[in-house]
């Protein structure tokens, strides 16, 4: 595959968050969470501006406090290879509202395109068969979203995905940055959620 | 091990600390284990109710912490001191987040360590951990652990703030190697 066929990440998660009918999103520093912000934004969305490699465990943790919720994590390919033991503790734990999306583009994006590990040999999908989660999809195409889809928000969890996805400068879209306004929003999304129910 | 006034009995600092989580609504414990947290984690597993959360590597029960609270649950992590260093950049998540973290560490390299291998990071441990903003409680003795549990855990839930309870070897009793 050369790089032109990589998917373009604002479109893929853009269309994605369309179909996540109220599921809560952690999605990973730097990149992913622009996405998320460029894709309209919202208080169920965790944005991080640091930690790296903790993108999975806090969704774990959100996951475990509130199984009638889905929660997903979305993250880049460097960023779970930094937490890659996670999905071993995800494999364990097994929560049924956990979807994990790596948005792999082989490449350190945010920091100057250095090159990444998955573009070498190291496959993220075999790593979390391995870790104990049963259900994995590789995606390559926009016509798999749908499947992407049921898989992140509907598929009993834990479920995990790749989706290739070009190395690309994408426009500045920038959120909040105070991460205690960050989690007092998305808490209170939360309990809206429960009250509502 | 420390030993009540008069008795020959070991003093149940664990069991003065499950109860402790019990009354706080702290309902899940992440870990990498330590032969002193042997007892607490056992007494986790026998209630049924509290979940144990195994990690590969200590800062992962930071973000699930983090992730707890922010679903509206309360969790703590229980390491040996060494696990303190993998943790340092992710003290600084549960910081900015204003999350709650509340760590129970049990020491080595401290009093009367055997193993070299445990000094550096054991003799650290404490600094860095203030360095990164944590509120440290040491306890050297083993009737003091379950007060010393608890007054950290309520200034960690109540004012959202990262606290440790720093549980001394001569507590735990120095690991012998057989010898």
């Amino acid at each position: 595959m050369t790089s032109s066929n990589y998917l373009k990440r604002r479109e893929l998660v853009s269309a994605l968050l369309a179909r996540r009918e109220g599921t809560l999103v952690v999605p990973g520093l730097g990149s992913p969470t622009w996405d998320c912000f460029a894709a309209g934004g919202s208080p169920e969305y965790l944005y991080s501006w640091g930690g790296m490699g903790l993108a999975v465990p806090t969704a774990l943790g959100v996951a475990l406090a509130q199984p009638g919720r889905r929660v997903l994590a979305l993250t880049g390919d460097g960023e779970m290879m930094m937490g890659l033991g996670s999905l071993a503790v995800v494999g364990a734990q097994a929560p049924e509202n956990l979807g994990i999306l790596i948005l792999d583009n082989e490449s350190f994006g945010e920091t100057g395109r250095q090159a990444g590990l998955t573009g070498i040999r190291a496959d993220l999908v075999a790593m979390a068969s391995g870790a104990g989660i049963a259900k994995t999809l590789a995606v390559t195409r926009m016509d798999q979203i749908d499947a992407l889809a049921d898989l992140m928000f509907h598929q009993a969890g834990p479920t995990f995905a790749t989706a290739k996805i070009a190395l690309t400068d994408e426009p500045w879209a920038l959120p909040e940055k105070d991460g205690a306004v960050i989690a007092r929003q998305f808490r209170g999304a939360i309990e809206a959620g429960v009250l509502a129910e | 091990m420390m030993r009540d006034p008069g008795s020959m009995t070991p003093h149940d600092w664990s069991q003065d600390v499950f109860d402790a989580m019990k009354a706080r609504g702290i309902g899940t414990v992440a870990t990498v284990p330590d032969g002193g947290l042997t007892r607490l984690l056992k007494l986790c597993e026998a209630d049924g109710e509290t979940r144990i959360v195994t990690l590969t590597t200590e800062e992962e029960g930071i973000g699930i912490t983090s992730g707890l609270w922010l679903g509206g649950q309360r969790g703590m992590i229980a390491m040996q001191s060494s696990g303190v260093g993998n943790c340092i950049n992710a003290l600084g998540y549960a910081a900015t987040l204003r999350a709650p973290c509340l760590m129970l560490v049990t020491m080595r390299g401290q009093w009367g360590e055997f193993n070299p291998w445990q000094v550096p990071m054991g003799q650290a441990t404490r600094t860095v951990m203030e360095a990164m903003g944590v509120k440290c409680f040491a306890v050297d003795q083993a009737t003091a652990v379950g007060e010393t549990f608890a007054a950290a855990a309520d200034l960690a839930f109540n004012g959202n703030f990262s606290a440790a309870v720093l549980i001394g070897q001569r507590v735990i009793g120095v690991k012998g190697f057989g010898r």
